[in-house]
């Protein structure tokens, strides 16, 4: 079913968010104020970005990151116009001009600046087509988006926005029980490093802020951006004091346990019978 | 006589009035105002501003009373009164709409902070076409695996049900000291 919406209520980060953890397979269609961009996914990793009519055929991209020199780069576009990204790829190799690491590190940093760019759209519609991919002859990476969404929720600056997000700092936070995710692969800043040694169920936010030398604005723009990588998880704190009705079940009397059950099971004939 | 409550929560518009009508033995007795801002009149015409009131009576010596929670945020003054004493909560979000997923995870959090009950969330809308797919809100709304997620549509008495029935399973799984 439908996958879209407004910029305006889903920033650009909380969708790389979604796909990466949805492992989607498509490409994220975003039609900006002045040109639409086509960022590619394959099981949640980065494949393909395209923004407007921008040239991002091979050869434009290793020009612009100095592995082709200008005399190489205009021979190929008079002589080699009509050889597709792969073709060109492979001659470029075969001929022991580039390596396929240095083309696929090119790609990817070309490609990672148009979803770096994309973080400053807040306003246009996107959708995301379902297992729709960039042409056949053009040349895939497989870039993890952790590093990207951490990025984006970077630049994230907006004070009540982020209000919305975490509006209690007395809540703990512990980290969501992912075993696929790497922590030590991840390019944390300095910054949240301190506040990650600090996660513990029984420490607040507001303490880790504190422990850690951070304003309020400062701790919440870290734990955001630790939510948005699906790194942490925000719980109540262990040994907080109980709520007021947590003091009443505690204070009831063992044997009304079940009857609570019974209350309950009674609930549930009744309704399963409307 | 003893009686229980549920609260239905969510954002404006989310659908929570018509959840209790589905299933509530008498007329809900809803405290409909027409709306004042123009944004929200966009989308309807008049919302709950105190709160939404339906009933199930079990037997005769118990009623289940459902409350909803006015829509509008002016009114979550509210909020923390509804939630005294309850068995329970959902949260209903509206598939179509996910320019209110952010505040209804803010609501799920504010009431998770009030009481730490059970709950659900209910991804209501379901049957419209520019419906977000249920395993791509759970994403949007940040919820754990373990948190049920029920696709709703609150107008359809059998899918309201089985929201109902999924909370009451997992406040039962709690009493057994087992997880939400």
């Amino acid at each position: 079913m439908a996958l879209r919406g407004n910029l305006r209520d889903f920033t650009v980060t909380q969708l790389l968010n979604l796909i990466n953890l949805a492992h989607k397979t498509g490409t994220l269609v975003i039609e900006g104020p002045s040109e639409v961009a086509r960022v590619a996914f394959r099981d949640g990793k980065l494949a393909y970005a395209q923004v407007g009519q921008e040239d991002n055929r091979l050869a434009t991209v290793l020009h612009r990151s100095n592995r082709l020199t200008a005399g190489q780069y205009n021979a190929i576009i008079q002589r080699a116009a009509h050889v597709t990204d792969k073709e060109l790829g492979l001659l470029l190799i075969n001929a022991g001009y580039l390596s396929q690491g240095d083309i696929l590190t090119a790609l990817q940093a070309y490609f990672t600046d148009v979803v770096r760019r994309l973080f400053t759209w807040v306003e246009g519609f996107f959708r995301f087509e379902n297992e729709m991919m960039p042409p056949e002859d053009r040349i895939n990476v497989r870039l993890d988006l952790e590093n990207l969404i951490i990025e984006g929720a970077r630049q994230l600056r907006e004070w009540e926005q982020l209000q919305d997000e975490i509006p209690s700092l007395d809540m703990a936070l512990k980290f969501t029980e992912r075993p696929d995710t790497n922590i030590q692969k991840m390019n944390l800043s300095v910054e949240e490093w301190r506040v990650v040694s600090f996660i513990n169920p029984k420490n607040t936010i507001r303490q880790i802020g504190a422990a850690a030398k951070m304003g309020d604005l400062e701790i919440r723009r870290i734990v955001y951006g630790l939510l948005q990588a699906g790194l942490v998880e925000v719980v109540r704190p262990e040994g907080a004091p109980p709520t007021a009705q947590e003091r009443t079940r505690a204070a009831a009397p063992v044997q009304d346990k079940e009857e609570q059950k019974s209350l309950v099971n009674r609930l549930i004939t009744r309704i399963r019978s409307i | 006589m003893q009686t229980v409550k549920m609260v239905v929560t969510g954002p404006f518009s989310s659908g929570k009035t018509e959840f209790i009508r589905s299933v509530s033995e008498i007329d809900v007795v809803a405290t409909e105002r027409k709306i004042s801002s123009d944004a929200e009149k966009t989308v309807k015409q008049a919302t709950t501003v105190a709160m939404d009131f339906g009933r199930i009576t079990v037997d005769e010596d118990l009623v289940l009373y459902l409350f909803g929670t006015p829509g509008q945020k002016r009114f979550d003054f509210m909020w923390e009164i509804l939630s005294e004493g309850m068995l329970g909560f959902i949260v209903m979000v509206d598939s179509t709409r996910p320019e209110t997923f952010r505040e209804a995870r803010s609501i799920l959090e504010t009431f998770r902070a009030y009481a730490p009950t059970p709950y659900v969330v209910s991804a209501n809308k379901q049957d419209a076409p520019d419906a977000w797919d249920v395993e791509d809100m759970r994403h949007a709304l940040r919820l754990d695996a373990k948190v049920k997620l029920l696709p709703c549509v609150a107008t359809d008495k059998t899918t309201v049900k089985n929201v109902l029935l999924e909370l009451l399973y997992s406040i039962l799984a709690e009493m057994d000291g087992g997880a939400k």
